[in-house]
């Protein structure tokens, strides 16, 4: 059967080149990068050198890096342990979105249940974070302002420059999950002005389980876990040198491709989501329009529910993900469609197809072959839109 | 996630459309909760000729209310009042637990039809409509990720 992969956004295949780079760290190299002896040395310097790799594609120096276990595990470091030596000086408030990546909101919610407090703040229809609505949430002892650079849902990308000096005008940190940004878009640390940037290595074609938490140099956090000494004990455990090689190499190879493959996916993406909006009615694109991750499509149809799409495509060998209905305990659809002002009944509705680098123009007329007919049908079994 | 025959009943459903002559109408669910069953019979002499169905929801829902529809056609009104939502499902071979609540109303439906049926005593049938009656649960299609 053949298969077309368009779930980007929720993970990428390993690279060939990157899997070559990663395999000696298992078998020849497998020495403890903290160990004295030679093959503890080798890890070490491989080690060090991917930190280099991942510094150099966001701008950072190679000792503002931290190997994490993912982007969660950076995200959660990043906010709960700032803010614990924080709330001292600067105060006990956070401020995020409402379209973060749970990783980042369940995280602020966890804080404001042990006392935090907290502000949330809305977005427009685009899903772009206002800096009026930030300006107007900031206060005297907010210490730190967690907003993501482009969402995973709909793929806006917030204008975090802009974000980021508002918040420092009145002293408080500024952290972004740029999980779906690294290795994608052009990201520098200092054009962007953060304290803190959380990325994974497996959404830029390199491994599941690394991750890497940017912390800029006098920025205070501690360690999540504690134990070891690993990572100027800021990040306790063995650290995972063949992940951190192949987070290394995925970010040198993204670093060469990013400007040849943001060409491809803006045209591949402008293909198909033209293809869907005039191919089907009632159908919108949600996020916004030009401002968003240039491989991802997101889309809600009216009067069919989402799971139903993505098992039809499925059955074609179409991969998508869906944000029709939301998360364990919950009826509701995706918070990031409600947030950005969808119904309910729209909100499940959703299909997000979501391209890579190997994409190609014969699978989006495959997919624009497959869809329409999908859509047709499942509204011919609905009792909605008659 | 499904079972075979949930996936059978979802890609080739039995029994889609409405019928011209339907004297019971059911439907439950609301677009909020992303599920809505809308069941149509057709009752001669006590027994259900024909019934169809149309379903806005994820597989589990199409798949209910298709299996349903091939449970109690040609059965009499009383077997198919004993029809649960648990009957269905069984007969599915199963549904994954967290749809156990939220897309498994396609029996309910049928007793909403049953009940706009018995209430109009086969003159012209008009929509009963049940409540949402969704408690817990979720479908979630998004990864985690």
């Amino acid at each position: 059967m053949k298969a077309v992969y368009m779930d980007h956004s929720a993970t990428t295949p390993v690279d060939p080149q990157v899997f070559n780079a990663m395999i000696p760290y298992y078998t020849d190299i497998y020495g403890n990068s903290s160990s004295v002896h030679f093959q503890g040395q080798k890890a070490h310097r491989a080690l060090e050198q991917a930190r280099e790799q991942v510094a150099a594609l966001i701008g950072a120096s190679p000792g503002e890096i931290i190997f994490t276990a993912g982007g969660t595990e950076a995200d959660n470091q990043a906010i709960i342990t700032f803010m614990t030596h924080e709330h001292q000086k600067k105060g006990k408030h956070i401020i995020t979105s409402a379209i973060e990546h749970h990783a980042v909101l369940h995280t602020c919610e966890f804080l404001a249940k042990q006392g935090f407090e907290l502000t949330v703040l809305p977005v427009n229809s685009y899903g772009t974070i206002e800096p009026d609505a930030l300006r107007a949430a900031l206060r005297p002892d907010t210490a730190l302002v967690s907003i993501m650079h482009a969402n995973n849902e709909i793929g806006t990308i917030e204008d975090i420059k802009t974000l980021a000096a508002i918040s420092h005008e009145v002293g408080a940190a500024f952290h972004t999950d740029a999980v779906q940004t690294v290795g994608k878009i052009p990201v520098n640390v200092k054009e962007l002005g953060v304290d803190l940037l959380s990325a994974s290595g497996h959404k830029l074609y390199g491994p599941k389980g690394i991750g890497i938490l940017f912390v800029k140099k006098g920025v205070r956090i501690s360690s999540y876990l504690h134990g070891g000494a690993h990572e100027r004990n800021l990040r306790a455990g063995t650290v995972n040198v063949p992940g951190a090689v192949g987070f290394g190499k995925a970010a040198e190879l993204a670093q060469q491709r990013i400007p040849q493959t943001t060409a491809h996916l803006k045209d591949l993406s402008s293909h198909l989501t033209s293809g869907i909006l005039n191919g089907i009615s009632n159908s919108r694109l949600t996020g916004h329009p030009e401002d968003r991750l240039p491989g991802s499509v997101s889309v809600v149809f009216d009067y069919v529910e989402g799971e139903s799409i993505l098992l039809m495509l499925d059955s074609y060998g179409i991969m998508a993900s869906s944000g029709s209905a939301c998360t364990s305990g919950s009826l509701d659809p995706s918070h990031v469609l409600l947030a950005i002002g969808l119904p309910h009944e729209t909100a499940h509705g959703s299909l997000r197809l979501t391209m890579g680098k190997d994409n190609t123009r014969e699978d989006v007329d495959y997919v624009l072959e497959k869809l329409p007919p999908i859509i047709k049908n499942l509204r011919l079994m609905s009792p909605l839109g008659q | 996630m499904y079972s075979q025959k949930v996936m059978d009943h979802f890609m080739n459903p039995r029994n889609v459309g409405r019928i011209d002559l339907a004297n019971g109408i059911g439907e439950v669910g609301n677009p909020t909760c992303g599920d809505i069953m809308h069941i149509e019979i057709e009752v001669k002499e006590d027994k259900i000729e024909d019934i169809k169905f149309q379903t806005f929801g994820c597989a589990a829902a199409i798949a209910t209310s298709s299996m349903v529809t091939e449970m109690v056609k040609g059965k009499t009104l009383e077997e198919a009042e004993r029809i649960t939502n648990r009957t269905v499902a069984e007969a599915l071979d199963g549904l994954p637990p967290v749809k156990m609540h939220c897309s498994n109303l396609a029996a309910d439906a049928l007793h909403e039809a049953i009940k706009n049926y018995r209430e109009s005593q086969g003159s012209s049938a008009t929509v009963t409509k049940g409540c949402c009656q969704q408690e817990t649960g979720s479908c979630c299609t998004m990864p985690q990720e």
